[in-house]
């Protein structure tokens, strides 16, 4: 079991949502996340006044997948996300010690679904 | 009857104080019109002028939050830009002295001491401005910023003024006997015609219509902000308060009572006929197509609201609101054009249906429609003035926005698309502060 952290360009979530789902992945959970890599912000302009903006919005996309379902994740949201300009975000991959069900307190790879 | 206190105050004044005689009164009398006529054109021009802001509240309420400060830009601009054009060209192609109905050619660049040049100008520009916004709501959340402010440019200059010589200038249009008060044909139609050929040249916003094989079928994408979109139209339907009743051209006509009496009924029953047909359609009172209903009945009952009884208004508005929630559905699913606001059909679509309407339920000694034993001749003359503004403003928006599109482009990216047009093309946000969801 698998907990796979991405975080992606807001615009691409649609896209990586389409890859997503041509490879049957229909588990997500999405947050708006604010975050700074690489890049260290942009600046731009407000009124005629710079601005420097150190926090870029991000979505943060959290999946948890059996063992098998983990290379076509990470495929679906490179096919999804990239598009090779700096800010396309990362993603990480978690071991998960457990994982149960809240409804009927199933355990395991099979609560995982 | 205050207006005659007052004459009469002022004839007592003019005998007693210099000795009776007739030129005074008859000065008098005049001085007193002119008065009323100035502070009533202008009061309405400025109603008219509020229309703008009604616009933009509609037009940002309805689309995403990502686009806010675009909409803002446009709305802002094509009344900016609109109205130095309308001082240069548009006033002089419209009223100037006409050439064989066709357009007029006089008063360039206004100037110089006539008063009432001026607050003819005041008045007239606040309608240009408003065939040229429409377009904006149809073309929301793709267009380039700088091709919609070359389009608002010609359409002030140039294609607005020429078919409204042909109606409100002593064109041909209006020599047959074409009868539109306040613009049903002359502003909205216009509007709603561009806002057809630019939507169809732009293509629908991405995500909304998807297609799995030969099945398209229609996404939603839903309005941010439906408080904003109803202060929109509260604004509009006060503003038409001076549209209408001002479009009387005259501050000591009584019909500007009737006009916006027929003007209220008629929108209230738009508002009503669009809820209706929601509720059976949809199973429930749908709140963004009842506000689109309330402005399909200003629309419905622009062109005919002086010349019709409180009860006709009220039929009109009712169809308009009927009409509005069939042409937006039928635009949408049927031809699978992306218009977030619904300005073709009600622009558009309740234009010429408030048009024909005056060829129906006109009954005046001038004005007589087929339900009032006028028999077809109205109507006949009314389908003729539709049908060639039609046919002017697709030609010449087709041709505008062709060549934008070839020399200039028309559509942004898709990246600046999808991240927004108030980052991509103003690098602002609208909503600093709140979190906005922009992947839509």
């Amino acid at each position: 079991m698998k907990l796979i952290v991405a975080y992606i360009q807001p615009e691409k979530l649609n896209d990586v949502k389409q890859e997503l789902y041509r490879r049957e992945i229909f588990k997500i959970s999405v947050s708006n996340s604010l975050g700074c890599g690489q890049q260290k912000g942009y600046k731009k302009v407000y009124r005629g006044v710079d601005i420097e903006v150190n926090l870029l919005k991000k979505v943060r996309i959290e999946i948890a997948v059996n063992d098998a379902f983990v290379e076509p994740t990470i495929e679906a949201i490179l096919d999804g996300a990239q598009t090779s300009v700096i800010g396309d975000g990362k993603i990480f991959v978690l071991p998960i010690e457990q994982c149960i069900r809240i409804r009927n307190r199933e355990n395991g790879p099979q609560a995982i679904g | 009857m205050k207006s005659r206190i007052v004459v009469m105050i002022l004839i007592l004044l003019a005998c007693t104080l210099s000795g009776i005689g007739a030129d005074e009164i008859s000065s008098a009398i005049t001085l007193h019109q002119d008065s009323f006529d100035m502070i009533w054109l202008l009061v309405a021009g400025s109603l008219v002028f509020f229309m703008q802001a009604g616009f933009a509240m509609v037009e940002i309420g309805l689309t995403r939050a990502k686009n806010a400060g675009n909409i803002i830009m446009k709305n802002l601009m094509d009344f900016c830009a609109g109205s130095l054009m309308f001082w240069m060209f548009g006033w002089a192609l419209m009223y100037g002295e006409s050439v064989n109905g066709l357009f007029g050619f006089s008063q360039f660049f206004i100037g110089g001491n006539d008063m009432v040049l001026f607050r003819n100008w005041m008045f007239q520009v606040v309608f240009a401005a408003t065939a040229a916004t429409i377009v904006s709501g149809a073309m929301a959340e793709r267009t380039k910023f700088s091709a919609y402010l070359i389009y608002s440019i010609f359409i002030s200059a140039l294609i607005y003024p020429i078919s409204g010589h042909w109606i409100w200038g002593g064109g041909w249009l209006s020599r047959i006997g074409f009868f539109d008060f306040a613009g049903s044909t002359v502003v909205h139609s216009v509007g709603g015609w561009a806002s057809l050929v630019g939507t169809m040249a732009l293509g629908p916003r991405i995500g909304k219509y998807v297609s799995q094989g030969s099945v398209v079928t229609s996404k939603p994408i839903l309005g941010h902000n439906l408080p904003l979109a109803c202060l929109g139209v509260f604004i509009l339907w006060f503003g038409w308060y001076g549209f209408n009743p001002g479009s009387t051209l005259s501050g000591t006509d009584p019909t500007m009572a009737l006009v916006a009496t027929t003007t209220t009924l008629s929108a209230s029953a738009g508002a009503i006929g669009a809820m209706i047909v929601s509720w059976i359609k949809f199973k429930k009172p749908d709140v963004s197509m009842s506000l689109n209903g309330a402005l399909a009945g200003l629309v419905g009952i622009t062109a005919s609201t002086a010349v019709v009884s409180p009860l006709s208004a009220i039929i009109i508005g009712l169809i308009s609101g009927f009409i509005v929630v069939f042409s937006i559905e039928f635009i949408d699913k049927i031809l699978h054009i992306d218009d977030p606001v619904g300005a073709i059909s009600v622009h558009g679509i309740c234009g010429v249906w408030g048009t024909l309407a005056v060829g129906l339920f006109g009954n005046t000694t001038h004005i007589k429609g087929l339900f009032f034993g006028g028999g077809f001749k109205q109507l006949g003359i009314q389908f003729l003035g539709v049908v060639t503004v039609g046919v002017w403003v697709m030609a010449t928006t087709g041709i505008l926005f062709a060549i934008i599109k070839k020399s200039h482009g028309l559509r942004v990216s898709k990246h600046e698309e999808l991240a927004g047009l108030d980052l991509a093309e103003h690098s602002t946000e609208s909503y600093s502060g709140f979190q906005i969801f922009t992947n839509m």
